[in-house]
């Protein structure tokens, strides 16, 4: 190829990365815990009998699922601001960005979840005098939750891999740092080689890891 | 439609969609490259998400290995480092002249091969063993069979996977505005700093994104039930 | 012997199709009844509105001589949170068991205690040890309900229904699913309870069940009560023609005497 590939600079400029690196870690632990979590109360509103608590889970549902990302960052960094007066920095908008997403995604994965679950274990907890809401919580949720695992792995992987479009907005993470050092030191090729390799070290093994999971799930008897 | 936002918040503030209507043509031809850029990444995509599948099924240890890797490193690398790697990187590499079209085609055809070599490769693991047997015992070989008895019926079970990748790409395609691409989002970006009225700009883009993707949505629902209406179960 | 549970005109309709054309039925505490009758007659949609799994379209049920719901203009009404009370008193075995598979044996008899009952984790526990020992599967308390046989299932079922210390307990076809030879240990453990004085409402095919431990059999054909009496006259010489043919279509390949 001709190509020298010199590593060195990259290494040299360690601290600049990993100063992105942190950034990267921060925004998907926040995300993900958002997304996941906020996905749980949207899915089952999703679930709910109820119209009240079903149709306004289904639009948010259907208006953050239809949405890029990347559009609801910027309209999070340049609208929102607008509308409420609310000053949103680059982490805020990418939050804000992210874990709605993610709260509409999981909400449908948590709905699918709960509705695979055999009627038959609604009228044992009602049997036993349980109200929907025990029998929600001890035992459809418990067993919902762990046949979904699989699919919200992958979407833990997918706000991990989202985290790189906060830089969009400016926020310091792994790309924008690297975007950095490519600009200063006219050695795209390492930089981004670099990074992509970060990601792939960090994410192949959880990718792996959630083949093991849906492995085992299939063999247990729930 | 302005009249909904009169909220005490911004009822100090003024809608002014005048501002976006008129250079309505800038956001349209932004739309129809959105289009552009997601159909010839599907044209170039599927194919080799096919060739990848193939591969990975291949009994030839090195083959499916190098295929494998493919598909994991361009599934679990974030798409907008796929792109800037493409753009920025590769012409320096290769010595060719990039621009933003080609960057995207390049990076989101490899990207989506990846996703799509995961469904090809799952609707045919699908088809039961013994069609292949049946297909064998009259004398066909591994092309005939595939072609003509396997790839049939497995089609019809990987296509809601097949458009639910194909709506992901389109959204993934507004990372190219990233590379200075006029997609709709650049144009959005484009045009919010001409007219100052970010706010009504990226609503009205968020707007157009969520109709396009929403009826493409609706769509694909309707093809799943119209197939689990014929009897065919959808994979998943 | 006092009256415990009382269905005054009891119809319920799904829809177009109603299935329990007036139900009038009194059971006494400590009374084992039999409901027996073809698919189709309404025996299981009868014991599911005792404890109100289905609710009735018109009618009332008493239990202790208390009205289930409040009486209103438009007809009886039922809040949810009183059928859950009403539901811990009343205890439903079914006929596919519906153990809980995230939980031990042991944990599932003591959810339904700490739960819903609101008793300590130490009081739950004692109670559970005591009933899975009384069906006689104590010995199974750490298991996970997949590893046991059906026959075990269902009696844990038994016994996660008893720790709620019910006034009468429905049992709805609970062998039905079972393999013939494992149906003997459920039956054993249910003729137990009746002989211990447990009020029991019990939907099931087996014959000799309700000829040996029945204290009254009732016959339903098409939503209705057609037949009703002591298993020995029900079941060897009944008075109507439906009776006999459903006798008949039973006893079809019986081993000769």
């Amino acid at each position: 190829m001709g190509y020298d590939w010199d590593f060195a600079t990259i290494l040299q400029n360690w601290p600049v990365l990993w100063v992105g690196l942190k950034g990267t870690i921060v925004i998907f632990l926040v995300t993900v815990t958002l997304g996941l979590s906020g996905g749980l109360v949207v899915g089952m509103g999703r679930y709910s009998h109820l119209k009240l608590f079903r149709w306004p889970a289904s639009t948010f549902v259907e208006v953050f699922r239809n949405t890029p990302v990347l559009v609801q960052i910027i309209w999070f960094y340049f609208a929102f601001p607008l509308l409420t007066g609310i000053e949103v920095d680059p982490f805020l908008a990418a939050v804000l960005g992210i874990s709605l997403n993610t709260m509409a995604f999981s909400a449908e994965i948590y709905r699918a979840g709960i509705q695979s679950i055999e009627r038959s274990q609604w009228e044992a907890g009602k049997a036993i005098g349980m109200t929907y809401a025990q029998t929600m919580r001890r035992i459809i949720l418990p067993v919902a939750i762990k046949r979904v695992l699989p699919a919200l792995t992958n979407r833990g992987i997918e706000v991990f891999k989202m985290s790189t479009l906060a830089s969009v907005v400016a926020y310091v993470e792994t790309l924008n740092q690297a975007k950095l050092i490519a600009d200063l030191n006219f050695n795209p090729i390492e930089s981004y080689t670099a990074v992509a390799l970060i990601f792939f070290a960090v994410l192949y093994p959880v990718v792996q890891a959630t083949y093991v999971l849906e492995r085992m799930l299939r063999k247990s008897d729930m | 439609m302005i009249r909904l936002f009169r909220c005490g918040v911004c009822a100090s503030m003024e809608w002014n969609f005048l501002a976006v209507l008129s250079d309505a043509d800038m956001l349209l031809l932004g739309l129809l490259n959105t289009l552009k850029v997601t159909a010839v990444a599907l044209a170039f995509g599927i194919p080799l998400g096919l060739l990848l599948a193939l591969s990975r099924l291949s009994t030839l240890r090195p083959l499916s290995a190098v295929a494998a890797f493919i598909i994991e490193f361009f599934r679990t690398t974030p798409p907008l480092v796929q792109l800037f790697w493409f753009f920025f990187a590769l012409p320096i590499l290769i010595d060719v002249s990039m621009t933003p079209f080609i960057a995207a085609i390049v990076t989101f055809s490899i990207q989506s091969s990846a996703f799509f070599a995961e469904v090809f490769r799952g609707g045919i693991l699908s088809i039961d063993k013994g069609q292949w047997e049946g297909a064998k015992a009259i004398g066909m070989n591994y092309r005939q069979s595939l072609q003509r008895v396997i790839l049939p019926q497995a089609v019809k079970r990987m296509i809601p996977a097949f458009m639910e990748r194909a709506i992901e790409l389109l959204k993934t395609t507004t990372l190219v505005s990233t590379v200075a691409y006029t997609d709709l989002m650049y144009q959005a970006n484009d045009l919010a700093q001409k007219t100052f009225r970010p706010l009504e700009v990226y609503t009205v883009v968020a707007v157009i994104y969520f109709l396009l993707i929403f009826v493409f949505s609706q769509l694909s629902i309707a093809v799943e039930h119209r197939l689990a209406r014929s009897g065919e179960s959808t994979v998943r | 012997m006092s009256e415990i549970l009382k269905i005054e005109n009891l119809h319920k309709q799904f829809g177009d199709l109603e299935v329990l054309k007036g139900i009038d039925l009194s059971i006494q505490t400590g009374e084992t009844v039999v409901l027996l009758g073809s698919s189709g007659s309404g025996k299981s949609t009868l014991l599911r509105c005792v404890n109100f799994m289905e609710t009735p379209s018109e009618g009332r049920i008493y239990l202790h001589g208390e009205m289930i719901g409040q009486q209103t203009a438009g007809g009886v009404r039922y809040r949810e949170l009183e059928l859950c009370k009403l539901r811990t008193r009343i205890g439903m075995v079914f006929q596919h068991f519906n153990l809980f598979p995230h939980m031990t044996v042991l944990q599932n008899v003591m959810e339904g205690q700490i739960t819903v009952l609101g008793r300590t984790r130490v009081e739950a526990e004692d109670k559970s040890r005591a009933q899975l020992d009384r069906v006689g599967l104590l010995v199974k308390a750490d298991e996970y309900p997949a590893r046991l046989s059906g026959g075990q299932k269902q009696r844990v079922a038994i016994a996660r229904a008893l720790a709620m210390d019910p006034d009468v307990m429905l049992f709805d076809e609970v062998t039905s699913a079972l393999d013939p030879e494992l149906v003997g240990e459920v039956l054993k453990a249910m003729r137990q309870l009746a002989e211990e004085g447990m009020t029991m409402l019990v939907v099931t095919h087996e014959l000799g069940f309700a000829y040996h431990v029945a204290n009254r059999v009732l016959f339903l054909d098409q939503g209705r009560i057609v037949e009703q009496g002591e298993p020995r006259q029900v079941l060897k010489s009944p008075d109507s023609t439906r009776m006999r043919e459903f006798l008949d279509g039973h006893s079809l390949f019986k081993l000769p005497d």
